[in-house]
């Protein structure tokens, strides 16, 4: 048996599949001459790009050593003075309702309480699967997402490629993406899903558009897409239509009407430098939800220079926009999700704290699925039948598998945020919102503490 | 060390009331006597007493109780008070020296209306206005602090045990319907007056046993509607909570006690009243942020009645007994039986279930 | 009763089943000491090509023409599980060619053998499906 190092992509799969373990991968010691400055991959994309002349692409989330503030944060839990809380003999309520909420109650003529919510996306717990396309992931991993969040009672998201018609039946676990490309979005799109997410952005690529080259627009994902087979998938940077934010106000109300009033519109952007008063802006445009993507996202192709140097962390984006929105009083106009490499209980329950509503999670969803984070989803050949659109690569992923493992994941992470809530004393998830009291930081500098609204630990 | 308002101070607590449901005068010595059996729930750091219906010559103006820690801070918070409100009576609060407590501040009660000019400037209605000045005075004027701002009702509190801060205050001269009591055991306080409890704003006034978990949760909502959590305790985020809930957004006492101790989500989808569900849920998802998790019970003080409510799973202590015309509260049962020992009907409240007990009317539950 | 069964949109034609159960059969603790540099005589086989695959095994048929071909009552039904019985077996290869399903070899002494769904070597779930990556082999009622 040979191998070719050259080509391996460290996926791991031999590795997994190998009954008798006698397989690893090792990195190559062939390896340029040690400079800090001037490091190894550094210098192999300068090669890569003398030889190709073009823009260097990669996946998944940014791998750069920068902060990782969820891992400078520490939770409180009770001693003495108020009790913990034993999930095991307690009720520990983990149900959220994400969406605007009015200002006042209003009463009919005998004085009776009118529910006047408009709607809501109910979860049963803070955790949805973010946006993923199909064509940007195989059918068999939408399908694997689709039946988990039917059987959690949470939600996953088509992403930009419509939904394909085998899928109109999770609707109530959908959220419909409308992105500048606008592919497959027609009527019943629309009113099939849970509510319907406006793009603007993405954290792995803010500013930029997508491109799904014409050999991949062929059969199921043409048909989805509503695009000829063989004709380039181009998503543009912008929304055409919306190039400020009173263009976007015109959208969500299009998209209200188009759906009677009846489902929320999440808008999506990605975490950026003035993101406090982006989303102050879209939480005045009559959105009903803003998801929040931070740089370290993952992505199925971005331009690795966007992807590793532009954005914010999402720990800051989400404290800034939280307090700017409670600065403002608007804060229960909207409802906040936080996305961007969310990687476990512990981080959904300092971004509740920090004071999201919810946490959209993609990267952790996708490991469950197989992945095993290779990072070269934009080659199209995904060994786990992930990222790939090759017939015999799909069939690798079985949504029995698929399905059950993202059921185990989140059933997993639903156990350890209520023996962490527990912990704190507190036995329901809204009372966590926005609590940052149970938060403090380690090793940050005050302006780090300043921004994320946390005390220092010893404080 | 730093005051309360710098740092947050987790304490536990002793608290009683008592109501005459037919609003016949109760002295006010006797709530301070049920402090006494309840000593060893304080540790002499705060207490104090809220008494409604004492006040029965100046009904129709703002009681505005204020400590000052100097003649010019008081002479400073008088002529902004002036600015804005008619001040009809200004008094120092009659006390009598006690060995047990000390470091007095200046104890002032002014009695005031706002000037109408000022109302119809503002285009604020007058609660709301008084609501402001005091939020205003309390944080921004240093030294000076109103605590206790209602109606026909009076906050009396101090650094000490209750039932010394019962006696230098002199509560037995005064003679109200209903009152609350609070024993204070913070875990760590300088002993600052103002820290002490009950908390009021207008008529409402708040004791309470606790430290609940979803503080921040709740004070970083309700900040958002004017309040400014200048004390960072339990209790003064309670008051605001209802405050908001009862008079700015309307809310009954059962829907408020429905949006802070909320029923589980279990308890509501089993309930096979309709309407009464589709309420609770309402309620639960409108007002999510002013859940109260963590251990309380408190008794709300209002104009005309009290309310006693513990958290949804009980975790404190708290009894409601009857005699006569009168129904009591407290932590334990023993400050019940020290106002009145043939009290009957002795009951706990289930975690979540208010006990709502308001004048002409019987005890609701 | 449960059978096998197999499913062959998932299977991957990894031949982990084969491997699983030589392994299975062999009564040996160490995988690479049971199979390594040796032939192996699975029971279950992977047939098809690089578009298609599925393995192939026994299927306990209800009424089996390989105990009714058997000219030395080797091959016996036992609670639905069809066995042979190695020592009455001659090797003359009749079920071999009886099998509509081609379920049946011979094994390295050459003698009959053929899935007996584990039941005389494992815990009660056959190798090859507790062993399938991709769950195209299932262990069921149906």
């Amino acid at each position: 048996m040979k191998s070719d190092e050259s080509k391996c992509v460290n996926c791991q799969r031999c590795v997994s599949l190998c009954p008798t373990r006698a397989l690893k991968i090792v990195k190559s010691d062939c390896i340029l001459r040690e400079n800090c400055n001037w490091q190894n991959d550094t210098i192999r994309e300068v090669y890569k790009q003398a030889n190709s002349g073009g823009v260097l692409l990669s996946s998944m989330g940014n791998p750069k050593p920068m902060p990782v503030y969820w891992d400078k944060m520490l939770i409180n839990a009770s001693q003495v003075t108020n009790p913990p809380i034993d999930p095991l003999r307690e009720p520990m309520e983990t149900k959220v309702f994400l969406g605007k909420k009015p200002e006042r109650i209003e009463r009919d003529k005998s004085g009776n309480l009118i529910n006047n919510l408009p709607a809501q996306i109910e979860l049963t717990m803070p955790v949805m699967f973010s946006a993923m396309s199909y064509g940007s992931i195989s059918y068999n991993a939408h399908a694997s997402l689709a039946r988990a969040a039917e059987e959690l009672g949470i939600i996953y998201n088509t992403g930009e490629g419509g939904l394909h018609e085998d899928f109109y039946k999770f609707g109530k676990n959908t959220i419909v993406q409308v992105a500048s490309g606008r592919f497959g979005v027609y009527e019943n799109y629309l009113n099939a899903g849970a509510a319907i997410e406006i793009k603007m952005g993405q954290g792995a690529k803010p500013g930029i558009g997508g491109h799904l080259p014409g050999e991949k627009i062929v059969g199921d994902i043409s048909r989805t897409r509503m695009i000829p087979e063989g004709s380039d998938a181009i998503s543009p940077a912008p929304h055409h239509d919306i190039y400020s934010i009173e263009d976007l106000r015109q959208l969500v109300f299009s998209l209200k009407e188009a759906t009677r009033y009846k489902k929320p519109i999440i808008v999506k952007v990605a975490a950026v430098h003035n993101i406090a008063a982006i989303a102050s802006g879209i939480a005045r445009s009559g959105a009903d939800i803003i998801a929040i993507d931070g740089f370290r996202g993952g992505t199925g192709a971005a331009p690795t220079r966007i992807r590793d140097n532009v954005g914010i962390p999402i720990e800051l984006a989400l404290a800034s926009v939280d307090k700017r929105l409670r600065d403002e009083g608007i804060r229960n106009n909207v409802s906040l999700v936080a996305g961007g490499s969310i990687r476990s209980a512990a981080d959904v329950v300092k971004a509740i704290a920090l004071g999201a509503d919810a946490c959209y999670i993609a990267t952790a969803a996708l490991l469950a699925l197989g992945c095993h984070l290779c990072r070269t989803c934009q080659s199209g050949k995904c060994n786990w039948g992930i990222a790939t659109q090759k017939p015999e690569l799909i069939k690798r992923l079985n949504p029995d598998i698929g399905s059950r493992r993202l059921v185990n994941l989140m059933t997993a992470w639903k156990h350890e945020i209520k023996e962490i809530m527990g912990g704190m004393g507190i036995n329901s998830i809204e009372a966590l919102k926005g609590n940052r009291l149970m938060l403090r930081g380690v090793g940050l500098n005050e302006k780090e503490l300043e921004i994320l609204g946390i005390s220092h630990a010893g404080e | 060390m730093e005051l309360e308002g710098k740092i947050r101070i987790p304490s536990g607590c002793a608290i009683a009331a008592v109501i005459s449901r037919e609003g016949n005068p109760i002295p006010g010595n006797l709530i301070s006597e049920a402090m006494r059996p309840m000593h060893d729930r304080s540790n002499g750091l705060g207490g104090g007493f809220a008494g409604y219906g004492i006040y029965p010559a100046y009904k129709d103006f703002y009681a505005l109780h204020i400590f000052f820690d100097s003649r010019s801070t008081r002479k400073d918070c008088e002529a902004f008070i002036k600015e804005h409100f008619e001040i009809v009576k200004a008094e120092i609060i009659p006390t009598e020296k006690n060995r047990a407590i000390t470091d007095e501040p200046i104890i002032w009660r002014y009695f005031v209306s706002p000037l109408k000019s000022t109302l119809a400037d503002l285009q604020l209605d007058e609660k709301e206005f008084v609501v402001r000045t005091v939020v205003k005075i309390n944080s921004e004027m240093k030294g000076a602090y109103v605590f206790s701002s209602g109606k026909n009702m009076g906050t009396f509190k101090a650094v000490g045990y209750p039932e010394d801060i019962g006696e230098y205050y002199r509560l037995g001269e005064y003679r109200g319907y209903s009152w609350t009591a609070h024993g204070r055991y913070p875990t760590n306080t300088p002993g600052w007056w103002g820290g002490a409890h009950p908390f009021t704003l207008l008529d409402y006034s708040v004791v309470h046993n606790g430290e609940i978990s979803s503080y921040d949760a709740n004070r970083r909502f309700i900040e958002m509607f004017g309040y400014k959590c200048t004390l960072q305790t339990d209790t003064e985020v309670i008051t605001y909570i209802m405050d908001y809930l009862l008079r700015r957004q309307r809310l009954s006492l059962e829907e408020a006690a429905n949006v802070v101790a909320a029923p589980f989500w279990s308890t509501i989808e089993k309930n096979r009243n309709i309407p009464e569900r589709d309420k609770l849920i309402y309620l639960r998802t409108m007002f999510s942020s002013l859940l109260i998790t963590g251990p309380f019970s408190i008794v709300l003080g209002f104009e005309g009645g009290l309310m006693a409510l513990n958290d949804r799973l009980k975790l404190r202590s708290l009894v409601v007994g009857e005699k006569d015309d009168r129904v009591f509260m407290a932590s334990e049962e023993a400050a019940i039986r020290t106002m009145e020992p043939n009290a009957e009907n002795i009951w706990a409240p289930a975690g979540g279930e208010p006990v709502i007990v308001t004048l002409g009317e019987g005890v609701e539950n | 009763m449960k059978r096998i069964y197999v499913n062959e949109e998932w299977c991957l034609g990894c031949h982990l089943c084969e491997y699983n159960c030589a392994f299975a059969n062999s009564g040996l603790k160490d995988m690479v000491e049971a199979l390594k540099g040796k032939p192996i005589f699975p029971r279950i086989h992977i047939e098809g090509n690089e578009k298609i695959s599925y393995a192939v095994s026994c299927r306990h048929c209800t009424d089996p023409i390989c105990v009714k071909s058997c000219i030395a009552g080797a091959i016996s039904n036992k609670d639905g599980v069809i066995v042979v019985d190695k020592n009455k077996c001659v090797g003359c290869m009749t079920c071999i060619l009886v099998c509509p399903y081609g379920a049946l070899a011979l094994n390295e002494n050459g003698v009959m053998q053929k899935c007996e769904l584990c039941t005389r070597n494992s815990d009660g779930t056959p190798a090859c499906v507790k062993g399938c990556p991709n769950n195209a082999i299932v262990f069921e009622e149906r």
